[in-house]
């Protein structure tokens, strides 16, 4: 009895799903649930990091992502277009800046900007200053090459077009390809935007007390008081406050902008 | 027709070459274009006439010989290329409209960052221009948002507003709908009515035959043949000429 093509489908679909439930089921039975639950969801814990978890820890993750993620779009614009320069010696300083830093863990990057340049130069930054170098250094080296790519995505003829209206290279650049590579790059940009909000993490390496600390350095600290790890579920939840939204805005922008960059409904 | 005084050649090119590689595209062009007058190159594709006409505003860099417009020798390197721009019109093949921008930003970015005209007096004149091609109402539109033939004649507008003395149509109609080449024609035809200096690279045999005080057939990278329309087109002399009208205005047929 040959099954058809249809009914193949379903028993294997359906054989997923059980193997998908069994596995439920088995994690959902060995587990220690009022273990769990004591560890995990402790109300009185939870409600002892209020309002500092907000206040303070989501307020700094925030603010140091922000800072970060201005200098890091600054400077990672300034480094594609030296990549994209015809003049080769900025073309090589962009790509050796780019594929240096891009190649370390964000964790040396904060050691170096934190323990390095004071070594280096006889001045201790400001940390706020430390932690937002060290981000913007670290998020620019991958912002450059995604506004590399979207600025090169740009079609040729739209800087002719500027160009044999009289505009300058430089105003060409300006009013023409640089907007349109930004609505090209905008849902890699947010995508961007997440990944630094949880590098904003390492920010515990330049700082300890209580009003400079971020969620997870404050999580870690409510950890070793509370003796419970209710901390990291309230501060993971912070997390995902943050970057749920701005990842459901990339998919917003991608569907509104389409890989081409532009507004949907146009036709080529 | 009397003959035409020294400074009343817009387009003077003399000896020019240009080399894709080891590709050699044009093999000595020389050309003067007086004012007002209406010059169309046809000839078959690849035989450098867009090449020839990008030549004209430094779109490509001539390997060899001069192109001077209005005056101004922009093969010299020291030329402002940006400032002799602004006297020639571009109009491309691919439209080319600024897609971040709506047709009235398409025609006042460049009067506003180039020749510092005000708002308001940019969009007055971008709007005259627009209501020159016949497309008033669309002034808040996208390119997306227009057909092939609106955003050529967006296009024509939009390079109108530089007030250049010189217009350059490097095959405006061939990405055209065949129903939507009529208008951006139509359009060319009335600029060429009010004197505008026109160099039209063009598949249009019967435009060039109605609009053109002269054509131009190029092929391998050197003027063929030229003269009065009805002279190139109705009765050719060149062998090469010949067989390439008998390509166009008869496709499908056998030619000798």
């Amino acid at each position: 009895m040959a099954l058809t093509r249809r009914q193949r489908t379903r028993l294997g679909r359906g054989a997923q799903y059980a193997i998908a439930v069994a596995v439920a089921l088995l994690l959902a039975l060995t587990a220690d649930w009022p273990t769990i639950a004591r560890a995990f969801f402790d109300v009185g814990v939870a409600a002892s990091l209020f309002p500092d978890v907000i206040l303070i820890a989501l307020r700094n993750t925030l603010l140091f992502t922000a800072l970060g993620f201005v200098v890091a779009l600054a400077l990672g614009l300034v480094l594609a277009l030296m990549r994209l320069s015809s003049v080769r010696v900025y073309r090589l300083a962009a790509g050796a800046y780019i594929e240096f830093f891009r190649g370390l863990p964000a964790l040396l990057v904060f050691i170096a900007i934190g323990f390095g340049v004071p070594l280096a130069f006889g001045t201790i930054l400001d940390r706020l200053v430390s932690i937002t170098l060290a981000l913007g250094i670290v998020g620019s080296a991958y912002i450059a090459e995604t506004i590399r790519a979207g600025i090169q995505s740009v079609p040729r003829g739209q800087v002719e077009a500027a160009r044999s209206l009289g505009m300058s290279p430089t105003r060409t650049m300006i009013f023409i390809v640089i907007p349109q590579a930004f609505r090209i790059v905008l849902p890699p940009l947010t995508n961007e935007l997440i990944l630094l909000t949880k590098d904003s993490s390492l920010a515990f390496l330049l700082g300890t007390t209580l009003e400079q600390q971020e969620l997870a350095q404050f999580g870690r600290a409510a950890l070793n008081q509370a003796r419970s790890l209710t901390p990291i579920l309230v501060v993971g939840l912070c997390y995902l406050i943050i970057t749920i939204p701005l990842s459901y805005l990339a998919r917003r922008l991608e569907r509104k902008y389409g890989s081409a960059g532009m507004p949907k409904g146009a036709e080529v | 027709m009397s003959e035409p005084v020294a400074d009343d050649v817009v387009i003077s090119i003399r000896d020019l070459h240009k080399s894709f590689g080891s590709n050699e595209v044009l093999r000595g062009i020389d050309l003067d274009v007086v004012r007002g007058e209406v010059v169309c190159i046809i000839g078959p594709s690849g035989s450098g006439k867009s090449t020839l006409l990008r030549c004209v505003n430094l779109l490509e860099v001539p390997s060899g010989g001069t192109v001077t417009v209005d005056g101004t020798e922009i093969t010299d390197p020291d030329c402002e290329i940006d400032d002799a721009r602004r006297t020639m019109g571009m109009v491309f093949q691919q439209f080319n409209l600024f897609t971040n921008l709506d047709v009235l930003g398409n025609l006042t970015i460049a009067p506003r960052r180039v020749l510092r005209r005000n708002r308001a007096h940019a969009e007055e004149i971008a709007r005259a221009n627009l209501a020159r091609v016949g497309l008033s109402e669309k002034e808040s539109s996208f390119p997306g948002q227009l057909s092939g033939g609106q955003q050529q004649r967006v296009a024509i507008a939009r390079a109108l507003t530089m007030e250049p003395t010189v217009m350059l149509f490097d095959e405006p109609t061939s990405a055209l709908d065949p129903e939507l080449v009529g208008d951006v024609l139509d359009v060319m035809r009335s600029l060429a009515e009010e004197g505008m200096t026109m160099l039209v690279v063009t598949h249009e045999i019967q435009f060039a035959r109605e609009v053109a005080d002269r054509v131009l057939f190029i092929d391998g990278g050197v003027i063929v043949e030229q003269g009065r329309p009805e002279a190139v087109i109705t009765d050719p002399q060149q062998e090469r000429t010949r067989n390439f009208l008998a390509r166009v205005l008869h496709p499908g047929q056998k030619t000798a």
